[in-house]
């Protein structure tokens, strides 16, 4: 080893983190390798997030522009998933409806998993908490999730976040669950105990030495809570108390290819295709996460 | 068993409590008045202020929450739930004549996803990485992921509009109409609730199978030459149908959400479309008192298999 001063040390500073990255991107296409479901969801999922993220690029026609001329339409050169009553080209309605839809998942996952989180820890570390806040979770989850849902927008109004923030509220509590059933598992541990011996507040063991010992099962259960929520919101768009009709989601659009669904089976046809194909590849996606991070399960199931 | 039972029990009434002041308390979420709301909204001023505060009183709304909430839940416990603004009947009565159709579906539903979803995840479990499994398989992710009313427009479009063998919509009762128009309007329904717990039975009951199939208990069974659709039928299906149980809980609770979708598509007079109803009316005594019907109906329907739990399976008992 050379001892130029500085040299050597941004030498082994690279090497090292080269070291994690090859070791990490092993690891990742073995797991890939042993899921090929985990590889096929992810792979349909990416299609989709770029194909609706960026749907402005793949759309041929104005979502929003009228043309009576070509209305009701079936698939054609033009209109790829046909038209609706009044001439809006569905192909380009279901790439942005797409887009709603996968934001209220993505913000869906997101709020459920910090909240459902920092209560699954605090419930799982505190017994007296743990009481009363486990009852209330036990209440929530005594409704059923679309009633509960569909009374709350209906209450507070239907707006994208109000229809994000109640699919939140309903789908909270499993998380809690899971959070708080691996926190009673692991309070036991050596290295908790470690941690209280050296005076490490609450907040840092719950924080600092539990939480990301959860990931895990968080990670899995937030892509359930993914797929769970476009289908709550494609039900509550579907029964019109979703996302507001002027912007189109996966819903929205098959509740109007319901109305038409005699001429024009396509209005909804296509939106619900690219759905199902979505929470299935979700679905594809959980399971396989589940099984990498369990490798006893995945043998079996 | 019955120190199980009692204390089991104990457990629920917190949960209800908490279920009926969430039931209750929907209504205040929603901004203003709902008395003047109901009278055509806060600025279109159509009503006077006397007619609204008649309304308020009618509707029992004119005393603080706290005291609204008491009169509500006592009534609650004797089958009194209010009428509905609109219409003036007893919440009750409407619920009474809308319970058959839901519960029909339902019924005809689960009863249609365990008798195709049971032998499949079996067949799948016993048979596992063949083919067979692997088909079971890829319908089970499907059919789990295909959303109801998607499902039902199709169906729809391919059974009703195009072939013609069963009506678009409406529902006839199985005592009233005889079983066969019974099946003729219900079959597609109920078939649109089922696929989804066939799914989910079928993945359930092959996951848990493979795993017993793995004991050692079965390979001794194996070893000594036991025939293996005896050794199915007594060592493994007993344990393997456990997890199962909990599923098809969970399905009664899931199948109360898949009504709401499934009423309305095919237009059937059922509890779930009466709640869509109630909700696109503000009707709030009705959309009060079916979230708490339904509520106290899951606390009580898992309180049941909890026990049923435990009577199969000891070890919980004493836990």
């Amino acid at each position: 080893m050379t001892t130029t001063r500085g040299y050597n040390i941004d030498e082994e500073a690279v090497r090292q983190a080269k070291g994690t990255w090859f070791r990490t991107r092993e690891q990742f296409v073995r797991v890939l390798r042993k899921n090929p479901n985990l590889l096929i969801g992810l792979i349909i999922l990416t299609f989709f997030l770029l194909l609706c993220g960026f749907a402005q690029f793949w759309e041929r026609i104005d979502p929003l522009m009228l043309d009576p001329d070509d209305r009701l339409q079936g698939p054609n050169w033009k209109h790829w998933f046909g038209t609706d009553n009044a001439g809006r080209d569905i192909y380009s309605r279901t790439l942005h409806g797409g887009r709603v839809s996968l934001m209220v998942g993505f913000f869906v996952a997101v709020f459920t998993t910090l909240v459902g989180m920092t209560l699954g820890l605090i419930s799982g570390y505190t017994p007296k908490i743990d009481i009363v806040l486990q009852r209330i979770m036990d209440s929530i989850m005594s409704f059923p999730t679309l009633l509960l849902a569909l009374a709350l927008v209906a209450m507070l109004g239907s707006s994208m976040w109000n229809v994000i923030g109640v699919i939140s509220f309903v789908d909270t509590p499993r998380m809690v669950r899971i959070v708080r059933a691996t926190v009673l598992t692991l309070r036991e541990q050596m290295y908790i105990d470690a941690a209280k011996a050296l005076g490490a507040p609450t907040w840092r063991i719950l924080f600092v030495h539990l939480a990301p010992n959860t990931m895990a099962p968080v990670l899995v259960q937030a892509t359930y809570v993914f797929a769970l929520a476009i289908l709550t919101e494609a039900s509550l768009s579907f029964l019109g108390l979703g996302i507001p009709p002027e912007n189109p989601s996966w819903g929205n659009i098959l509740a109007l290819g319901r109305t038409f669904l005699q001429q024009a089976f396509w209005i909804s046809f296509f939106p619900g295709f690219l759905l199902t194909i979505n929470v299935m590849a979700m679905n594809l996606v959980g399971d396989g996460l589940r099984d990498a991070f369990d490798p006893k399960m995945s043998r079996s199931v | 068993m019955w120190k199980y039972i009692v204390r089991r029990s104990l457990l629920a009434v917190p949960v209800l409590f908490v279920v009926s002041v969430i039931s209750f308390s929907i209504m205040q979420l929603a901004p203003g008045d709902p008395a003047a709301i109901l009278m055509g909204g806060e600025y279109i001023a159509i009503a006077t202020e006397e007619e609204i505060a008649d309304l308020r009183t009618a509707l029992g709304l004119d005393v603080p929450p706290l005291f609204q909430y008491f009169n509500w839940i006592t009534g609650f416990f004797v089958g009194e739930l209010g009428n509905s603004i609109y219409t003036g009947v007893a919440v009750a009565t409407m619920v009474s004549d809308r319970i058959e159709a839901t519960a029909s579906i339902v019924l005809y539903g689960i009863f249609v996803s365990i008798m195709l979803g049971l032998p499949m995840g079996i067949i799948a479990g016993w048979k596992m990485n063949t083919w067979i499994d692997r088909s079971v398989m890829i319908f089970a992710v499907f059919g789990f992921a295909i959303p109801g009313f998607w499902l039902a427009l199709n169906l729809i479009y391919f059974f009703c509009v195009k072939l013609g063998w069963f009506p678009v919509f409406g529902f006839r009762s199985i005592v009233t109409d005889g079983p066969l128009e019974f099946l003729r309007y219900s079959t597609l329904p109920s078939l649109t609730l089922a696929v989804a717990f066939m799914a989910l039975i079928a993945r359930m009951t092959r996951s848990s199978l493979v795993e017993v199939l793995g004991e050692d208990y079965i390979r001794t069974a194996r070893a000594k030459g036991l025939k293996e659709s005896i050794m199915l039928r007594r060592h493994a299906l007993k344990p393997a149908f456990m997890p199962v149980l909990t599923v098809i809980g969970l399905i009664f609770a899931a199948a109360v959400t898949g009504t709401v979708v499934t009423e309305s598509v095919f237009a059937i007079p059922g509890m779930g479309r009466l709640f869509v109803k109630a909700v696109g009316d503000r009707d709030y005594p009705v959309i009060q008192g079916l979230m708490m019907i339904f509520a106290t109906a899951y606390v009580f329907l898992n309180l049941i298999i909890d026990i049923l739990y435990a009577y199969l399976d000891p070890r919980i008992r004493y836990s």
